[in-house]
């Protein structure tokens, strides 16, 4: 199948610290990868160069097949990439339905409908509905709904998470990257939030890479792993197979092999 | 509410309106000057809202004035609402090209930024001799639509055109925060992060909002400048700077009609401080806004949010 992002030959250094060495993956269209590797393996570094958050030294980056290496991370939303983080960004002084309400007013500029001044009640491109609704719905797909008057700031941990991916994922992008979805997250909630978020985001056919440390989670949604390792992918396979290499049984899970 | 603020709005304008045909004359000018430093304020209210303070809001304030002062002393016009114009798209002109390097500063940054910018403008004032240097000149008496009201009824059509301002600038920037754009601001103060990762610009953002609110302060100073008759370089003074900000922290950021009601506060408190004790004016000053700052921490609206929720 066609890749629809294809990151090659990626290298980037923190002084001496080597984050990303000649790193290169194809990712195929509505797969679901996860990425797993050790505490400053190159995982995040990964995303953050996909997204735009940091440039790498070398290497290219395309996305349907139109280079985005050097792109902003503005650029690189609106062509349909979007990310949730480790630590949920969220607009703490406003409600779940506003942090909402403010994502959609920037879908509806990018999608040119009445720009940044519209009047009325223009529809949301991907919701065909009004903003207010379109919040609603999103909300209620998340389940975010029971929380919508909330303030950002005093909600769960698990909330956060869904909320900042529930953000991700108003502008309907192409690719969504998770950088650790169930971090912070109680053991019990781990599968079901990993559940509702798949579900949420499959059926809008976009593919997904997320990182991981949890290997149960892993195996169970992930179609194939790349395994990191002080900036290198040790392993590219099936959760199965990825997971029962030497190395990646040595260098990222922790047991001998 | 949304749809009650714009009735709201008319209904003040039109008792403003009533009330202005029996105040006199002493209360009609200080009526004023607080829609003139209500509408800097109400532009200050944008950019608080993205976290913004502009510590130099006095150079679209003194733009405004000197344009229309120099429309009178270099191009005879005096009508009140090309001054009003004229000072609010210059401002909004100057405002435009300055953001381009302001819009790319935050928090101390962008306010000293923006301070040293009207301090510049001050200096160039006060050397300037064919701008009347340190003394400044006289405005050319207002005249409206072509018509010079006589003397008793002058203060009341000015009051008059600086209330229709102040109420079309309240109901535009009303209609403004329930936009997208408008919607950015407090997202913009929370996380930019986010902001550029669901692929809108925040300096974009920033830049509209701060040519937004120098055309708002560009009319007001154009309003002051044709109420008081007489400008000068200190309008450009960071102290005047300060006033505004003063205002608008005592109007909050969550009511349109605030800023103008902090502002004809600030000017009551102002001129009872003066009468009261001439010597010492500033200080019975002081300790007046000392207070309303500890009892109305969130604005002059905050107490009545309260009770609401």
């Amino acid at each position: 199948m066609a890749a629809i992002l294809d990151a090659r030959h990626l290298n980037k250094a923190f002084g001496a610290v080597t984050a990303a060495n000649d790193v290169s993956a194809a990712i195929a269209r509505d797969s679901v990868v996860g990425l797993i590797g050790t505490n400053g393996a190159g995982k995040t570094t990964f995303i953050n160069m996909i997204t735009g958050y940091l440039k790498p030294d070398r290497g290219t980056i395309e996305f349907e097949g139109r280079d985005i290496t050097r792109l902003p991370p503005r650029d690189i939303t609106r062509l349909g990439i979007a990310r949730s983080f480790q630590i949920p960004q969220l607009y703490s002084s406003l409600s779940v339905l506003e942090n909402v309400l403010v994502a959609l007013g920037v879908v509806l500029r990018n999608a040119g409908r009445g720009g940044y001044f519209s009047r009325g009640r223009p529809l949301v491109p991907g919701f065909e509905a009004p903003a207010e609704e379109a919040a609603q719905r999103l909300l209620e797909r998340f389940g975010l709904a029971e929380y919508r008057a909330r303030n950002a700031q005093v909600l769960p941990g698990g909330v956060r998470k869904l909320l900042d991916i529930a953000l991700a994922m108003v502008a309907k992008p192409k690719v969504l990257l998770l950088d650790e979805p169930t971090s912070g997250v109680s053991a019990q909630e781990k599968f079901g939030i990993m559940e509702m978020v798949l579900k949420a985001v499959r059926g809008e056919g976009a593919t997904v890479l997320f990182v991981e440390h949890d290997m149960e989670i892993v195996s169970r949604f992930a179609e194939r792993v790349l395994a990191f390792y002080d900036g290198r992918i040790i392993a590219d396979a099936a959760p199965q197979a990825a997971l029962a290499d030497p190395e990646v049984k040595r260098f990222v899970v922790g047991r001998r092999a | 509410m949304s749809r009650r603020k714009p009735l709201a709005i008319v209904i003040v304008l039109l008792a403003v309106l009533a009330i202005g045909l029996v105040l006199p004359q002493w209360a009609l000018f200080i009526l004023t000057i607080s829609f003139a430093t209500g509408l800097v304020a109400l532009g200050l209210m944008l950019l608080l809202r993205a976290g913004l303070v502009s510590f130099g809001q006095a150079l679209y304030y003194c733009l405004g004035a000197y344009t229309a002062g120099a429309l009178g002393r270099f191009f005879g016009v005096s009508d009140v609402v090309l001054e009003l114009l004229a000072g609010a798209a210059l401002a909004a002109l100057v405002a435009l090209a300055l953001g381009f390097l302001l819009a790319r500063y935050r928090g101390i940054f962008f306010g000293l930024l923006s301070l040293a910018l009207s301090m510049i403008l001050y200096g160039l004032l006060v050397k300037n001799e064919a701008l009347g240097s340190t003394d400044g000149f006289n405005v050319l008496a207002s005249t409206l639509f072509g018509h010079r009201p006589g003397a008793a009824s002058l203060r009341y059509a000015v009051m008059a055109c600086g209330a229709v301002t102040a109420a079309v600038a309240a109901l535009a920037v009303h209609r403004y925060l329930e936009t997208p754009l408008g919607r950015l601001a407090p997202a913009i103060k929370d996380n930019e992060i986010r902001v550029e990762y669901m692929g809108a610009s925040a300096r974009y953002a920033v830049h509209v909002k701060y040519a937004i609110a120098a055309a708002l302060a560009g009319a007001g100073g154009a309003l002051a400048a044709t109420t008081v008759g007489h400008i000068d370089p200190e309008m450009a003074y960071w102290t005047t700077s300060g006033e505004f900000i003063f205002i608008a922290i005592l109007a909050g950021t969550r009511n349109v009609l605030a800023p103008f009601a902090a502002a004809l506060l600030y000017g009551a408190i102002r001129t009872t401080a003066y009468d009261l004790s001439p010597n010492t004016w500033q200080m019975s000053l002081g300790i007046a806004l000392l207070a309303l700052i500890v009892f109305l921490p969130e604005g002059l609206f905050s107490r009545l949010k309260w009770r609401r929720s």
